[in-house]
């Protein structure tokens, strides 16, 4: 792990310059990030724990739960394995063209989370393109699982990539050309030099992506229909509880999906020090 | 190479993650053996009405027809419930905020005949409510009637009637009162123009602004459904809130249907329909005026006349020519609402 | 380039490297599936309603304000968090200081969050009867209802955005050449801006980029605590989904691809200032 092991170089600003920048950044967080955190979960635990622990045992959340899970489960390998085919010919080769098929990944991001539901209606509601045939042969793609899913996918299609071609950018292509050129293939240049380089790259993409697939409301809003304990994730979930005046359980989903965020990024910090271990000769 | 196996073993965990996921998609059906399923979607503030309603309901069924009935529920803003209908969201019953969101499915769907009103009772309306104003306790702005919003330094609460249902019969309501107190269309206008000085914030939706009036302290008065109103009133903030009555308002009718072809393409027609008219029975009456809803059913409302105070009440189909007609002059772009915005 | 001389033959210049063909195609395969043919419904839409239409509903005088409205706050809101965001990077790869993982796990929170919640968060602390609200008010400052607060949310749902791209570059940065310029004489902000601020350009624009594409089409946070009130803090996403309200696809759709477009724009020029730059780095 890159940043552990220089925890203390020369050459870095005095100690009072990291002090000031620590407090400056940490303030801004405080103000941006925190304050948030804590009105959520203060909200949440503001009748005590029992409402709390009800609103997070009740059925519908408990399906609401597992549905958020499937998603993301099914969304993120998607997205990686496309993340790290899209920045190995981007980064890896140069073709005419690349600028604009960075920004065509990049289009998700710019494209409102209401639009991006839409679109799917506008292709496979009862109305759209497809929607007719689709009918016709009895296969539900909007306002069930498989529409959730594609909504999803398009919401965080571009996280991994985006987190790899800057990196791999910055690594160039030197190592893998060494490779091939004492023999190795594809495949074992991919695992042996690339993956050993962008791994906390690629780790961070997919806990973005998977952070985001769990989270994402506008676009799934559109598409899932809210039919209870069936099409409804967890943030349409809270928004069912915020409108039925259920403040305490609308902060109790919503504090555990921050906490699920929370164990992500735990595992990832296990991950981190076990490679540290076994690693640790690389840098 | 230790490193490289480790690595290969983080890619393989992180991809075989999905094939578990993937088996335990569920699936549902509408009419299987002895059990048979209704989708109702409907508005935001029916849930606990429903939650009522259908137990009863499915206890009546099986009592009548050895049936077993269970139902999805789906509830969102009236619109856009209305729209992921015509979309394609099988509901087998719509039960929304205003007639003319079943109107809509009607005409860009076909999924349900155009006078489909006539299927029931009272407009198809088994329960109305009207529009009031929810004040803060002891009433500090001495609020009496709709002339008392537009005093100066009193902030009123309303969502914005480009997107919610609930803000155009509260627009309405006020226009309403503006053309009687002025006895013209031109002064209604203007009134309302002054009204909507007043409002600070305009939510998106119905609950939203009544989230804005009690949580966040905003405003000195909420324009209102009554039965959100009475449900703030005991539920959200028991103490806090008085419920004043203006001299006019409107009767807000919340209409239900069974969407034909879907109920036909599931099977559930009759209990569809059994569904819609045990609304109007004595049972699920006396749990519509529970909920806040006024009953149609005049021995029920007489019961529940002390919760429901009589009113001057204009309907849209006498004063405002029907929603369809109400909704082009006065929300769709370039409207009447549009207009008070833009000529300043 | 050596690549330069050889461009003629072939459509993307040589290289020693393998799976080109594989990764690329699989990339524009997912990329047109998931991406372009959704999207490809937005033009097919708003072509069947005629220009007149298109131009009435897309540059009408409102849409023209609330355009105004969601560039100018997004923005804003992506400057403020480059300058943040890279302070925190920096500090979160740099130094060491106590809690600095769970400092690191909360930068992803915006992401997990579901919008609505950080809206309703958000709209509770900066209400005038909030948290941080009730201490502002007296002093004049109005946060919710305002632009100001929209662009608080759009700090909030961005900064994630920037940290994430800048850090693993920094990470990656060798110490090496710092320590490299450090003796050779120059001085700490001399070897920042000289050596490393060049270095992580590539990934801050990309980071930048991001927040402001995500910002601008941003709903579920900002209708809490914008007010809405038309002309003065209405963005643009509530108008498409007004005119969703009316049932209106086609005056949805004109809107949608009006800001898609420029976001596409500004993606695409970032991106090719950013080519252009490295090509003269690389030369």
């Amino acid at each position: 792990m890159t940043r552990k092991t220089r925890k203390v170089t020369p050459g870095t600003e005095s100690r009072t310059a990291q002090v000031l920048l620590i407090t400056l950044a940490l303030a801004f967080l405080a103000f941006f990030l925190m304050l948030p955190l804590i009105a959520v979960f203060s909200e949440a635990l503001k009748q005590g724990i029992g409402p709390f622990l009800d609103a997070v045992a009740n059925p519908d959340a408990f399906s609401a739960i597992r549905l958020t899970l499937i998603i993301a489960a099914i969304s993120v390998p998607l997205n990686m394995v496309f993340g790290l085919a899209a920045s190995w010919a981007i980064t890896k080769f140069s073709f005419p063209g690349k600028n604009l098929l960075l920004t065509l990944i990049d289009l998700p991001f710019s494209v409102s989370p209401v639009v991006s539901g839409l679109i799917f209606v506008l292709l496979f509601g009862a109305q759209g393109l497809l929607g007719p045939w689709l009918s016709a042969h009895g296969v539900k793609i909007i306002f069930a699982v498989p529409g959730i899913i594609l909504a999803t996918v398009f919401i965080t299609f571009p996280f991994v990539a985006r987190e790899l071609i800057p990196l791999m950018m910055e690594q160039g292509k030197e190592d893998e050309e060494a490779a091939v050129s004492l023999g190795a293939n594809g495949w074992q240049t991919f695992w042996h030099v690339t993956l050993p380089n962008i791994r906390w790259g690629l780790l961070y993409g997919v806990l973005l992506c998977n952070a985001r697939a769990m989270g994402e409301f506008g676009a799934v809003s559109v598409v899932s229909g809210h039919i209870r304990g069936e099409t409804n994730t967890m943030p349409l979930h809270v928004e069912i509880l915020y409108n039925e005046y259920d403040f305490v359980g609308a902060f109790a989903v919503a504090s555990l999906l921050a906490a699920l965020a929370l164990v992500t990024l735990v595992l990832k910090t296990v991950l981190e020090w076990r490679f540290d271990l076994h690693s640790g000769a690389r840098h | 190479m230790n490193a490289g196996i480790l690595n290969r073993r983080l890619f393989l965990s992180m991809a075989a993650a999905s094939a578990l996921a993937v088996s335990l998609a569920g699936c549902s059906g509408g009419k299987s053996g002895n059990s048979v399923e209704i989708t109702n979607v409907s508005y935001d503030p029916t849930r606990e009405l429903y939650q009522a309603v259908n137990p009863a309901f499915a206890a009546y069924w099986k009592k009548k027809t050895g049936q077993d009935v269970t139902f999805r529920m789906s509830h969102g803003g009236s619109g856009k419930q209305s729209r992921a209908i015509i979309d394609g969201l099988e509901a087998d019953v719509a039960t929304l905020a205003l007639a003319y969101d079943i109107d809509v499915i009607s005409s860009k769907a076909k999924l349900l005949p155009a006078d489909w009103q006539k299927a029931l009772p009272d407009n198809s309306s088994p329960y109305t409510s009207t529009i009031v104003f929810l004040v803060r306790k002891g009433n500090p702005k001495g609020i009496r009637d709709w002339n008392d919003l537009v005093k100066p330094g009193v902030q009123v609460i309303t969502p914005n009637p480009k997107t919610s249902g609930g803000a155009r019969w509260n627009f309405l309501a006020a226009w309403a009162y503006g053309r009687k107190a002025g006895g013209s269309d031109a002064a209604a206008e203007a009134y309302v123009k002054r009204l909507f000085t007043q409002v600070p914030v305009l939510d998106s939706g119905a609950r939203g602004a009544t989230t804005t009036f009690v949580e966040r302290g905003i405003g000195d008065v909420l324009l209102a459904w009554e039965n959100e109103a009475l449900l703030a009133e005991k539920k959200l903030g028991a103490g806090k809130f008085e419920i004043v009555v203006p001299s006019i308002s409107i009767l807000a009718e919340p209409p239900v249907a069974v969407v034909a072809a879907n109920a036909k393409k599931h099977g559930t027609e009759a209990v569809s329909k059994a569904y819609l008219e045990y609304l109007y029975t004595p049972e699920a009456q006396v749990a519509i005026a529970r909920n806040f809803y006024r009953p149609s059913d005049p021995k029920i409302a007489e019961q529940f006349a002390s919760q429901f105070p009589k009113l001057n009440l204009t309907t849209i189909d006498k004063d405002f020519g029907g929603w369809t007609k109400a909704q082009k002059t006065y929300f769709d772009d370039g409207g009447v609402f549009d207009r008070i915005y833009t000529k300043k | 380039m050596p690549s330069m001389t050889t461009r003629k033959t072939t459509w993307r210049a040589p290289s020693v490297l393998p799976g080109f063909g594989l990764t690329f195609g699989f990339s524009l395969a997912w990329l047109s599936l998931i991406v372009l043919i959704p999207l490809s419904m937005l033009f097919i839409k708003s072509a069947g309603m005629g220009w007149q239409a298109f131009v009435d509903v897309g540059f009408s005088e409102r849409a023209l304000t609330a355009y105004r409205l969601s560039f100018g706050t997004a923005l804003a809101a992506a400057f403020v968090n480059a300058v943040f965001g890279l302070l925190v990077a920096w500090v979160l790869v740099r130094y060491a200081f106590p809690g600095k993982r769970v400092i690191s796990a909360l930068v992803d929170l915006p992401f997990a969050l579901p919008t609505a919640v950080a809206g309703i968060a958000l709209t509770a602390l900066y209400a005038p009867s909030g948290w941080v609200g009730q201490y502002l008010d007296p002093l004049g400052i109005k946060v919710a209802f305002t632009p100001i607060g929209i662009t608080v949310a759009l700090v909030f749902i961005g900064l994630p955005f920037v940290v994430r791209s800048v850090e693993p570059v920094l990470a990656d940065l060798g110490k090496d050449v710092e320590e490299a310029a450090a003796t050779l004489g120059a001085g700490r902000a001399q070897t920042f801006a000289r050596v490393i601020f060049p270095a992580i350009l590539p990934a801050l624009f990309t980071g930048f980029a991001l927040a402001f594409a995500r910002g601008v089409g941003e709903y579920g946070s900002v209708i809490f605590i914008s007010g809405n009130m038309p002309g003065k803090t209405e963005i643009a996403p509530l108008l498409i989904v007004t005119q969703l309200e009316q049932y209106n696809y086609d005056g949805a759709t004109a809107i949608a691809m009006v800001m898609m477009l420029v976001s596409f724009a500004v993606l695409f020029t970032l991106n090719a200032v950013q080519s252009i730059r490295r090509r003269r780095l690389g030369a």
